[in-house]
């Protein structure tokens, strides 16, 4: 059983394995040190006037794209699971279908696409980016919400009932923490999309760690690409790793697994 | 009356609510100026009532019997209701601009857009009801837009903005259609052999799976627009090193290179899920029958893995389809270029006329691969 | 303390009891047995109204189980399963604890109401109570399963096929530990089995149900010796019936007191069956019984298998 370690990494495969520590620790020394690099960029791109993107500290746009992420995932979780044990009980359970179809045909939806409708329509700026985060970030808590209650067999729900639960206390008490690692699963992946909606939502105004990367795109300046791509991609990385330990804390219960296809995130939906 | 399906139930009330609230159509003299909005009900008059014909099943929805005969005839009407709805509003679109006035501008509104997803919905609920295999059921849901698809063909949608709009660029539409393909037609290929022969290398080395899916995550991880941006850099030197390679920062090969690297992981998942699957009763059993190791692979575990390796190459599909979207900002070109540019001048319908396309296509892969698994599944092993 | 009269159940037009009366008196541990299909688990369910009934009436302690919110009846009862009944979740302990909890008892006295089970189902308490059920043997979970089912004192102990998925010699272990629990208790306890050597050794009364019917019902021993038609015969094997029967009886019931014979001694707890394979494979006609602290209890002789002429 090759089980991760905890505390600090000693060997070289133990580094490849736990990328938390030194992708946290990288995060924190780009986002206040980038200025301190601009020799080192100057050096590998010397046609570059302004080597270090300066129209925002990259604090604040860590900042900003870290507030984005957090806005719209706690709406997208309350409502992605509710609406998940909505369609799971008694009363919901004819709309199952309905909701199942949605997540089947959100799939051929890119994110870029519905940041490129909302934008005309409601204006640029963080409005459009908002809508479409919130949008994406349903979708995967509410397949896990699904998976998970799912997979609670049918014999610890008869049980549950058979000692005499109300059903809301077998929800609440049995059936959710047992669903819980695969919701945080799906809340893990919608986090995670969602750091790359916010990522490009940046071409329909938002301020975000885009920023950089698509006024590099657009002005030759591939130093500004580097930076803003390298600070949001451990700022994924973190977030990703992050959920990986509140996973395998929430699922202590469980016989630890060995590594599979399974014990990876869930399928990714479509571009993020 | 007992209502039998509550879903249709909430569906048709969001459409009521949709056609009572949300404009059909918005017209404007011009592109400049803003467009006055056209409720579906002023629209319906004399002989265009007989459109709403589809309509009264779709409305008796909700008391119908769960009968195959009446699943049927739902789905046949709302597919049909499609069509209907888009054709009144391309006769309105075609009468509204009258001939000479080339500059008046009708597109479609909030309305009709909410009116078409309901009713898709609705289809599907229909034929979700009437059960059937995968293939079968995709194939089903993709004939449901046939009438919509003789509709544009012929010709009588041609007045609306967004089919102005492919007029304007039918050139750069072709060629955005062309290289769309290509991006994901040349992702599926190294992703899909690279993916599997991941795949088989961790089936084969337990130990080296935590290491190469963690790795294979990391970059799964990564938001789309960085790792296109974290290729520029690198290709271009390379570009420069051998100047004869066609390498470049910018275009297609850091899209391309960035397509792969996303596949690889859900191919190598569901590779490696494909193998995991086949018990170890049936390659021992194999083994016992005196089946040498290719003998095996040849005819037990190739064939009994390809459903779920096929589903992996489905996923990566459906994948690039649309993460090429986002290569149109590294140069690559493909419906994003259209979308990106409708973006900039705030154009929805060019913005539109990038996206549908897109959505169409991954629809289409979708089915297509659904097919596939359909296919594998009643065939011969 | 259970009345069925005349209760049927009918799923999706398939009779699963019909017009079923039964009663189970207070402190006896009833055995509900039947092929699949027969309608034992539907009945067995309908006592906590896990599965309603249709028609007819079911008492609980003399009123009607349709005046208990259901909720409240189940905590009076208390229910196991198959071993994957455990909270995967939740440690031995807190599984336990379970009824309790719901019934709101203070925190002490849960926790010596749990460690008085598990010493009652002999796992060392300290040991097991901090464990995850995915931590325990299949016979251990099961021991948990029957303990979070005593857990509230209930009146009355519902198991549906609670040692179906052990294995022989577990199995043997659990429904030893079963049959003193009731000794010691003296609750009512309805089980479901389709297992006969089960239903022969644990039952006081054996409902043996057919398509929803009840074909039989009795004390093991009427069961043997009185079969009520050939296909009660067959399913209690036709062949071995008398085994079976040697096995109800204990040693102690015909050794010769104050004889005395030489050789290997048999416990006078023993089972008439037990004593027939041992005059078998030691050859002798006459085995010394010794009682269980090992003193001489008398002789048995082989010819006192046979059963006392009537």
């Amino acid at each position: 059983m090759n089980r991760p370690p905890q505390g600090w990494p000693k060997t070289l495969r133990q580094w490849a394995r736990t990328p938390l520590p030194w992708s946290l620790a990288a995060l924190l020394a780009l986002t206040l040190g980038m200025p301190a690099l601009r020799p080192l960029f100057a050096a590998l791109f010397p046609e570059l006037d302004r080597p270090v993107y300066q129209q925002d500290s990259f604090a604040a746009l860590v900042l900003a794209h870290v507030a984005l992420v957090a806005a719209s995932s706690a709406v997208a979780i309350v409502a992605g699971s509710v609406l998940g044990v909505a369609v799971c009980r008694p009363a919901g359970r004819a709309f199952r279908p309905l909701l199942e179809s949605l997540l089947a045909m959100s799939q051929s939806f890119p994110p870029v696409a519905v940041l490129a409708v909302a934008a005309p329509l409601i204006g640029f700026g963080e409005a459009p980016a908002l809508i479409a985060l919130v949008l994406y970030g349903v979708l995967p808590i509410a397949q896990g919400t699904l998976a998970g209650l799912d997979a609670v067999s049918a014999a610890t729900r008869e049980v549950a009932q058979g000692l005499g639960f109300a059903p809301w206390q077998s929800l609440w008490r049995v059936e959710l923490p047992l669903a819980a690692p695969v919701i945080l699963a799906g809340v893990r992946t919608s986090v995670v999309i969602n750091i790359g909606t916010a990522t490009i939502a940046s071409t329909v105004g938002a301020k975000t760690l885009g920023s950089p990367i698509i006024v590099g795109l657009s002005g030759f300046n591939t130093a500004y690409v580097i930076q803003g791509a390298v600070l949001v991609a451990l700022l994924a990385i973190c977030c990703d790793q992050l959920f990986e330990r509140l996973q395998r804390r929430l699922s202590a219960w469980q016989p630890r697994q060995e590594d599979t296809a399974e014990s990876a995130a869930l399928p990714p939906l479509a571009g993020h | 009356m007992t209502v039998r399906n509550p879903v249709p139930l909430l569906l048709v009330g969001l459409m009521l609510l949709a056609a009572w609230t949300l404009p059909l159509l918005s017209h404007a003299p011009n592109r400049l100026l803003s467009g006055r909005g056209i409720q579906l009900a002023t629209l319906l008059h004399g002989p265009r009532l007989l459109l709403l014909l589809p309509a009264v099943p779709l409305l008796a929805a909700p008391w119908l019997p769960p009968r195959r005969g009446c699943c049927v005839l739902l789905a046949s009407a709302a597919s049909l209701w499609l069509a209907a709805l888009t054709g009144l509003a391309g006769a309105e679109a075609a009468r509204l601009a009258g001939g000479a006035d080339t500059l008046a501008r009708t597109s479609l509104g909030g309305g009709y857009w909410a009116l078409f997803i309901l009713g898709a919905l609705l289809a599907n609920d229909a034929l979700r009801r009437l059960g059937g295999a995968g293939g079968r059921l995709a194939l089903a849901q993709l004939a449901l837009y046939l009438p919509l698809l003789w509709l544009l063909l012929s010709g009588r949608l041609e007045a609306l903005s967004l089919l102005k709009e492919y007029a304007n660029h039918r050139d750069s539409f072709d060629e955005a259609l062309g290289r769309h393909l290509q991006l994901v037609g040349l992702t599926l290929l190294p992703a899909g052999v690279g993916g599997a022969a991941l795949g088989l290398w961790a089936f084969c080395r337990p130990r080296a799976r935590g290491v190469l899916f963690a790795a294979l995550n990391i970059v799964q991880t990564v938001p789309s627009l960085a790792l296109f941006g974290l290729l520029i850099a690198p290709l271009a030197a390379l570009g420069r090193l051998l100047p004869g390679s066609g390498l470049a920062g910018i275009g297609l090969p850091p899209a391309l290179l960035a397509l792969t690297l996303y596949g690889l992981l859900p191919m190598a998942r569901s590779t490696l899920a494909g193998l995991q699957q086949i018990p170890d009763g049936v390659l021992e059993a194999a083994r016992g029958m005196g089946l040498s190791a290719g003998q095996r692979w040849r005819r037990v575990e190739l064939p009994l893995a390809l459903p779920v390796l096929i589903s992996g190459l489905r996923v990566t599909a459906i994948q690039a389809v649309g993460l090429a979207q986002l290569a149109a900002l590294i140069g690559a070109g493909g419906f994003g270029a259209i979308m990106f540019q409708g973006l900039s001048g705030s154009a929805l319908d060019l913005v539109l006329l990038g996206v549908i396309p897109v959505v169409a296509l991954a629809v289409a892969v979708d089915a297509l691969f659904k097919l596939l698994l359909s296919l594998l599944e009643v065939g011969p092993r | 303390m259970i009345e069925f009269s005349q209760v049927s159940k009918t799923f999706d037009g398939q009779r699963a009891v019909e017009a079923l009366d039964l009663v189970i008196p207070q402190g006896e541990l009833a055995v509900l047995i039947g092929t699949s299909g027969s309608g034992k688990s539907t009945t067995l369910k309908m006592i906590n109204r896990l599965v309603e009934y249709d028609s007819g009436t079911l008492r609980f302690a003399g009123e009607d189980v349709r005046h208990f919110r259901p909720e409240t009846l189940r905590r009076r009862m208390g229910y196991a399963i198959q071993s994957i009944g455990l909270f995967p979740h939740w440690t031995v302990e807190q599984n336990i604890a379970t009824v309790p909890q719901l019934l709101n008892w203070p925190k002490p006295r849960i926790r010596d109401r749990v460690t008085e089970l598990l010493a009652l189902l002999h796992l060392e308490p300290e040991q097991y109570r901090g464990r995850f059920p995915h931590q325990l043997s299949g016979g251990q979970q099961q021991r948990v399963g029957v303990a979070r089912a005593l857990a509230a004192d209930p009146d009355v102990l519902l198991m549906d096929e609670p040692f179906g998925a052990l294995d022989p010699v577990t199995r043997a272990a659990l429904q030893d530990e079963l049959r003193r629990i009731h000794a010691l208790s003296g609750k009512t306890i309805v089980l479901v089995t389709h297992d006969i050597d089960e239903a022969l050794g644990l039952a006081q009364r054996i409902v043996l149900l057919e398509r929803g019917r009840i074909v039989q019902q009795g004390s093991p021993l009427e069961l043997l010796t009185r079969p009520a038609s050939d296909a009660v015969r067959d399913f209690i094997g036709r062949s071995d019936i008398g085994i079976k029967l040697l096995a109800l009886e204990r040693v102690a019931a015909r050794a010769r007191q104050g004889e005395a014979a030489a050789g290997e001694p048999i416990a006078a707890a023993a089972t008439l069956r037990e004593a027939l394979s041992a005059f078998v494979t030691r050859g002798a006609d006459r085995l010394p019984v010794i009682d269980a602290q090992g003193r001489p209890a008398g002789t048995l002789h082989f010819a006192d298998l046979l059963p006392p002429a009537p």
